[in-house]
């Protein structure tokens, strides 16, 4: 149909360029959504942004160095990526455990259970963090089977990691999922026909096809943890140097007023999560060409 | 026959022994039990543990109710906003090639990776007292931060890239050849986009709306930042569960966040109908016999004559 198009508007352009071309002239509304739409991201998102790095200019560089790697900075930092890390990491091996079952195994209730999956990103973040708080603390739920060992899951680091999991399983379960089920059985096939035992096909054939979907979706339950605030600050106990998480050092300084302090921290947080975006988009374009490739 | 079997052999060696397979389905379930099913009953047997009398006197109070309109105004106001960039954005990355497209694009994707906390603090770096249009704002006696406009830019914000993300994927996939047809056929841009595009990606617009909807209404960090915390006025309801929470009033905290968990879990069931509904419809397409009937006689005949 465009190539017809192309030839009402009598120009043969090259065979690659052909339908964009006339897209681009048959389709009107070009100009109004491009518009429109660089409007709207400018005032609502680079604009305030801009604010952002513009007030962190104002600050000396001595000002902004001593703001960012206070003590207490510094820990909240640890506590952010380092928690966020260890959630992200079980977050890969369990959200790999349900994607598996989901695509592969047949059990009764499957459809709920892949609806259910999805409840993180559904379920408001504080809510989370007042459930997870009341499931975790000594007389709770889970709670109590570990009060008397002397294990607190509740009210320090241990509740950052939980609700963090709790935050990013969705994550990688969802980018998982459709690679698994896209998978061509055929090479498992191969794999058993030349004598593979099923673990050596799934470590050598499976994984390494799906690693590239894994890592982003690890990326992206890390990315999302490192700025998490509301599912964790119940759960946290917030005591300063041990369990208070980087988003709510930019909270406390923002509350005495400090604007100065408030934004270098949240520059740096915003520049870490900016090249957490850019790895992101790189790992996507990876297993975008790996798919392609294996398809032809 | 013989191929049959060595099928059959095939299909054993690409699945594991039962065991293995009941073992791994036990655990992802026990995984899923703990973290997802457990909180979800938690927040409805603490809400209800002093009884439904409790439950009612805690939804019924002036200041849930408040809460709960002010929630309601912010996705209100914020959805349609960001619907409208959404498809407008959605149209012109999908249906046209031009230069910076793919920075474009992850621009739209920034506010996702920005903390809430951060997308709060900058709209108090332009608007608050200290800020750009601080001082002309308070001459003009115009209150944005720790009032509801404030609430509604953030959440805006939080929620920006939600519907464009369902729908430039989807628009790419579906392509430019029916609305082509429209125009040259001669409907105008509008008659295009209400009769062609929008049946087309109906499904996947409910489904970015409903998402943006749950986020609109359970945002905590970025609202937080700027809304001041005054009972009954600024207080959404994911705020208001916090103060609740902070006063040591548990039931009435998880009243109120029973009604958003009750959100929520609308939400995954509108969702997953949608899903179904779209892989029904994709089905059923793939499975349309060819239109003409006569086509499909000749067609047969043609493979009888070949085979």
């Amino acid at each position: 149909m465009s190539g017809h198009v192309a030839s009402l508007q009598g120009t043969v352009p090259a065979a690659g360029d052909r339908a964009r071309r006339s897209s681009a002239r048959v389709l009107p509304g070009f100009n109004l959504t491009l518009g429109y739409t660089l409007l709207y991201l400018s005032l609502i998102v680079l604009i305030p942004l801009s604010a952002l790095l513009l007030k962190t200019f104002t600050l000396t560089w001595p000002q902004f160095w001593e703001a960012v790697t206070a003590p207490r900075v510094l820990a909240s930092y640890r506590l952010t990526f380092g928690a966020s890390f260890i959630a992200a990491l079980v977050n890969v091996v369990f959200g790999l455990l349900v994607a598996w079952v989901l695509v592969r195994y047949p059990f009764p209730g499957k459809k709920i259970v892949d609806a259910l999956v999805d409840l993180p990103f559904a379920l408001p973040t504080a809510v989370a963090g007042i459930s997870l708080t009341a499931l975790l603390a000594g007389n709770g739920w889970i709670g109590q089977f570990f009060e008397p060992y002397g294990i607190q899951l509740a009210f320090n680091p241990n509740g950052v990691v939980i609700a963090l999991i709790f935050i990013g399983l969705p994550f990688v379960v969802r980018t998982v999922q459709p690679v698994l089920e896209d998978a061509e059985k055929e090479l498992e096939e191969a794999a058993t026909c030349l004598g593979a035992t099923r673990w050596q096909t799934f470590s050598r054939v499976i994984i390494p096809s799906i690693a590239p979907a894994l890592l982003t979706g690890f990326a992206m339950a890390f990315a999302r943890a490192v700025g998490e605030y509301g599912s964790v600050i119940f759960i946290a106990g917030n005591m300063p140097m041990v369990s208070e998480i980087t988003p709510l050092i930019i909270i406390g300084k923002l509350e005495q007023y400090d604007y100065a302090g408030a934004t270098a921290v949240a520059t740096v947080m915003l520049v870490i999560s900016f090249i957490l975006l850019l790895i992101i988009n790189g790992l996507q374009g990876w297993q975008r060409k790996r798919s392609a490739g294996s398809s032809q | 026959m013989t191929s049959q079997n060595n099928a059959r052999s095939a299909q054993r060696g690409t699945t594991e022994a039962p065991w293995i397979r009941w073992t791994l389905t036990g655990m992802a379930l026990a995984f899923m039990f703990l973290f997802l099913v457990l909180p979800l009953a938690a927040v409805f047997t603490e809400a209800l543990r002093k009884g439904w009398d409790a439950y009612w006197e805690a939804l019924k109070e002036p200041d849930a109710w408040a809460a709960i309109r002010l929630t309601l105004l912010t996705a209100a106001v914020a959805v349609p906003l960001n619907l409208v960039f959404g498809v407008a954005a959605a149209w012109c990355i999908a249906k046209y090639e031009f230069r910076g497209k793919s920075f474009l694009t992850t621009l739209i994707d920034l506010p996702f990776s920005v903390s809430p906390v951060v997308a709060g603090l900058i709209y108090v770096l332009v608007f608050g007292a200290q800020g750009w249009f601080g001082p002309w704002l308070m001459a003009n006696d115009i209150k944005i931060i720790f009032a509801v406009p404030g609430i509604i830019l953030a959440t805006v914000f939080v929620t920006f890239p939600f519907i464009a993300r369902e729908l430039i994927p989807l628009m790419q996939a579906q392509g430019n050849e029916e609305e082509q047809a429209a125009i040259v056929l001669g409907a105008t841009g509008w008659q295009t986009f209400w009769r062609v595009t929008l049946p087309n990606i109906k499904w996947g617009l409910i489904y970015g709306v409903i998402l943006c909807n749950a986020r609109a209404m359970g945002e905590f960090g970025a609202v937080s930042v700027v809304s001041g915390h005054i009972r009954g006025q600024t207080n959404t309801m994911p705020l208001h569960v916090e103060v609740l929470y902070n006063e040591y009033q548990s039931v009435a905290a998880f009243a109120v966040a029973s009604l958003l968990a009750l959100l929520a879990l609308v939400t995954l069931v509108i969702k997953s109908v949608v899903e179904w509904r779209h892989e029904r419809e994709m089905k059923a397409m793939a499975e349309l016999p060819p239109e003409d009937p006569h086509t499909r006689q000749t067609t047969a005949t043609a493979s009888v004559a070949v085979a």
